[in-house]
């Protein structure tokens, strides 16, 4: 535990620098997946290409795609750019098919009725389908602010500082407090935006608020409602 | 026979959905158990095959009480037809009407030969055996699920709603397909419905059920009609308005029977 | 793309191909322990899955597991088994066994659950013993689903493994450490484009397999219905019936 104690400024700041790598890459992974998601709902044609290429994406191994990367863009290996950019890259691959679900579960009923009120495609999509889609877009997000923040940690062998150098420097000079410090940071920093993100969901869709903590006991009761 | 005894059913939740049930269903015939949702009339149902073990009382098949059958083996033996037909949706339709037999260990062979001959039973065509039932219509389907309850000739017949997802015509092409079977096969047939014209239609006896598992009267449709038990039944069946409530009036020297609204409904054979 | 020359400089190299730590026993090795370990992970998350979604109990926990293992970072978990058995295959194989629970438990109880209640309902009403339900009704229905759970661990498998080798002398993420170690970016690369390609083609035989097992009759509804559902897995609704406690 001694490690702990006198290395306390440490973790802080790699926590830090954690933060830095993983928050931009979910918020871009996020920003980018949803108009990808929207076209996939839309234009059946593309729903297939685009999710077999985030299919595909999503197959090829972190640490491979960290090397690989640069080979593309030009950057160095080290540089913490390119790690964003493959985070980036992971983000989409999980959300795409999620961000597509969740459009396709906005009703169709409720996207005539918008039309047949007067709303434009436009208007329609940020007043209407975006907000219902909400909640699960919000779900997809979560996944990738778990996924994130774990793999960011894997850039720490290619060099990247983050929590994942307190495992490399553990494993190295065999200090195990610094590796369990690593790990329950990590958590603790998923479970952390995590918890924000939800926050965040609550806020900005109060009409889901309610719902949620009734859903299983209203199945329930369809279910004996439908048998008695 | 099967007899209900004392039957009362409450979910581990508190909620009574059978209380206190005495009646008794007789042999050959076809016996509709009718309410509105909640009445308890398709878990009195399923007491029959132990699909749903009463809380107190005993069900009594020929005197037997099912409580001392194992439920598989009185499950075999007992057809069962649902809403939706329930069928397999992985499983062509003659291995779905061939699924009992097949537990029951008969040979393939003699299981598929019967199954082709009951979706002529049911008025299917046998080309329809080589379907998966998502290729059906609903009313194929249904037909499809009445072939599988009646696959090991029971004795006895449970229909859980069976034509509650068809469409009007459909409905009542099958509801006259099942008179039809019922003619021919004389099972002891318990159909559950919350249609009070379906339950007339079909069935010898009717059951009236009432919320938190009453029952309310159980009598002929015509015995129900002539005097219903009580407020309940007679506003259930609508005794007393609409199509029911019918009377007389003379026409050009024909009497006419017109309903509640003077709609002629019909003319008095004299 | 000078880059690109050399990793095919590397790859195309015949010393590579021969002798120990060569290509062919790297991916030899790299199969070998993920098969193991897909092997060990399956045989304790499949039937607990299946226990679950079969049965409805226990489905708190089950996700709480599968959710919560998922937040621990992989590099973490090798690392610490590193340092706590030491040198060897013992330390990759058990780390990546306990990364590949959670999808394989997800992808089980899911699939078990999502068969339709009613269907479940008639094949007991039927006269089907438990386990004729399990076997003849869920399993095959569920099948898809299960498949693609086994088919996201295989791939956390296969990438983990490929971390792995930052701790023990295994698989293709040797040539990318080596790589690492002596600069030699056309080693790394070339070891990177193998993991890529070992990982796309294992993918590809599950996307083929998880095709093969979805139910004919379940694929004429798909095609029926394809427009008007998304194909996620229904979530489920109220408990499943177990005799003579139905609800």
């Amino acid at each position: 535990m001694n490690w702990l104690w006198s290395n306390l400024d440490l973790v802080g700041e790699l926590m830090l620098v954690h933060l830095a790598l993983s928050v931009p890459a979910i918020i871009l992974s996020f920003v980018i997946s949803v108009p990808i998601g929207w076209l996939a709902h839309r234009y059946r044609w593309s729903r297939g290409v685009l999710l077999s290429i985030c299919g595909l994406l999503y197959a090829i191994p972190s640490l491979a795609l960290f090397i690989a990367l640069p080979a593309f863009t030009g950057l160095s290996l080290r540089s913490p750019v390119n790690l964003v950019i493959a985070l980036t890259l992971y983000g989409i691959a999980v959300i795409v098919r999620t961000s597509a679900d969740a459009f396709d579960s906005v009703e169709r009923d409720i996207r005539q009725s918008a039309t047949a009120v007067g709303y434009s495609a436009t208007g329609r999509f940020w007043g209407v389908e975006l907000p219902l889609a909400g909640p699960v877009l919000l779900s997809g997000l979560r996944v990738v602010i778990v996924s994130t923040v774990s793999l960011a940690t894997v850039g720490a062998v290619i060099g990247v500082q983050s929590l994942g150098s307190l495992f490399t420097d553990g494993f190295q000079r065999g200090i195990q407090v610094e590796i369990i410090t690593g790990i329950v940071a990590t958590i603790v920093l998923a479970l952390g935006l995590d918890a924000l993100s939800v926050m965040l969901g609550r806020l900005l869709m109060p009409w889901t608020r309610r719902g949620a903590s009734n859903g299983r006991a209203a199945a329930a009761r369809r279910v004996r409602e439908e048998t008695a | 026979m099967i007899e209900f005894r004392g039957v009362t059913k409450q979910f581990p939740d508190g909620t009574v959905a059978v209380h206190d049930v005495d009646i008794v269903i007789p042999p050959r015939k076809t016996t509709v158990l009718v309410g509105s949702s909640g009445s308890g009339k398709t878990t009195l149902l399923r007491m029959i095959n132990r699909m749903v073990d009463p809380t107190s009382g005993q069900v009594l098949i020929d005197g037997t009480d099912v409580a001392t059958v194992d439920p598989v083996k009185l499950r075999r033996g007992i057809g069962y037809v649902m809403q939706n037909s329930g069928l397999l949706p992985h499983r062509k339709v003659i291995d779905n009407v061939a699924t009992v037999p097949l537990l029951r260990g008969e040979s393939r062979r003699a299981a598929h030969a019967h199954a082709l001959e009951l979706l002529d039973t049911v008025g299917l065509d046998r080309s329809l055996a080589d379907k998966y039932p998502a290729q059906l219509s609903g009313g194929q389907q249904q037909r499809v699920g009445v072939a599988r309850g009646l696959a090991v000739d029971p004795n006895i017949l449970l229909m859980d709603e069976p034509f509650g997802a068809v469409d009007p015509i459909v409905r009542a092409e099958l509801q006259q397909e099942l008179l039809r079977l019922q003619e021919e096969l004389g099972k002891t047939v318990v159909f559950v419905t919350h249609d009070i014209d379906e339950a007339f239609l079909l069935g010898d006896q009717v059951v009236i059920m009432q919320q938190g598992g009453l029952i309310s009267q159980a009598a002929s449709p015509a015995e129900i009609l002539a005097h219903p038990a009580d407020a309940f039944v007679a506003d259930f069946v609508g005794a007393d308005r609409g199509k029911r409530a019918l009377h007389v009036t003379e026409v050009d020297g024909r009497r006419v029977v017109v309903d509640a609204d003077g709609r002629a409904a019909g003319v008095l054979a004299s | 793309m000078n880059l690109f020359l050399d990793a095919f400089a590397w790859l195309a190299d015949p010393a590579n191909w021969t002798g120990p730590g060569s290509i062919p026993q790297r991916i030899a090795e790299h199969l070998w322990v993920s098969g193991v370990v897909l092997v060990i992970a399956s045989a304790i998350a499949l039937p607990i899955g299946a226990l679950v979604g079969h049965s409805g109990r226990g489905r708190e926990p089950a996700v709480m597991i599968s959710g919560g293992l998922r937040a621990l970072p992989t590099l973490g978990v090798l690392t610490l088994f590193g340092i706590w058995i030491g040198i060897g295959l013992a330390a990759p194989v058990i780390s990546l066994v306990i990364l590949a629970i959670p999808p394989l438990l997800a992808g089980a109880y899911a699939g078990f659950e999502s068969v339709d209640r009613r269907t479940i309902d008639a094949a007991r009403a039927m006269g089907m013993r438990e386990l004729q339900v399990v076997g003849k009704v869920e399993l095959p229905l569920g099948m898809p689903i299960v498949v693609g759970g086994i088919r996201s661990a295989t791939l956390q498998i296969i990438a983990t493994a490929t971390l792995a080798a930052y701790i023990a002398d295994e698989g293709l993420g040797r040539f990318i450490f080596t790589g690492l170690k002596t600069r030699d970016y056309g080693e790394m690369l070339g070891g990177s484009i193998l993991v890529i390609l070992l990982a796309l083609v294992i993918d590809g035989c599950f996307a083929l397999t998880q095709r093969v097992v979805v139910p004919a009759g379940v694929r004429a509804t798909r095609t029926a219905e394809l427009r008007s559902r998304p194909t996620r897995p229904r979530t489920v609704v109220g408990r499943p019936n177990t005799e003579g406690n139905q609800e």
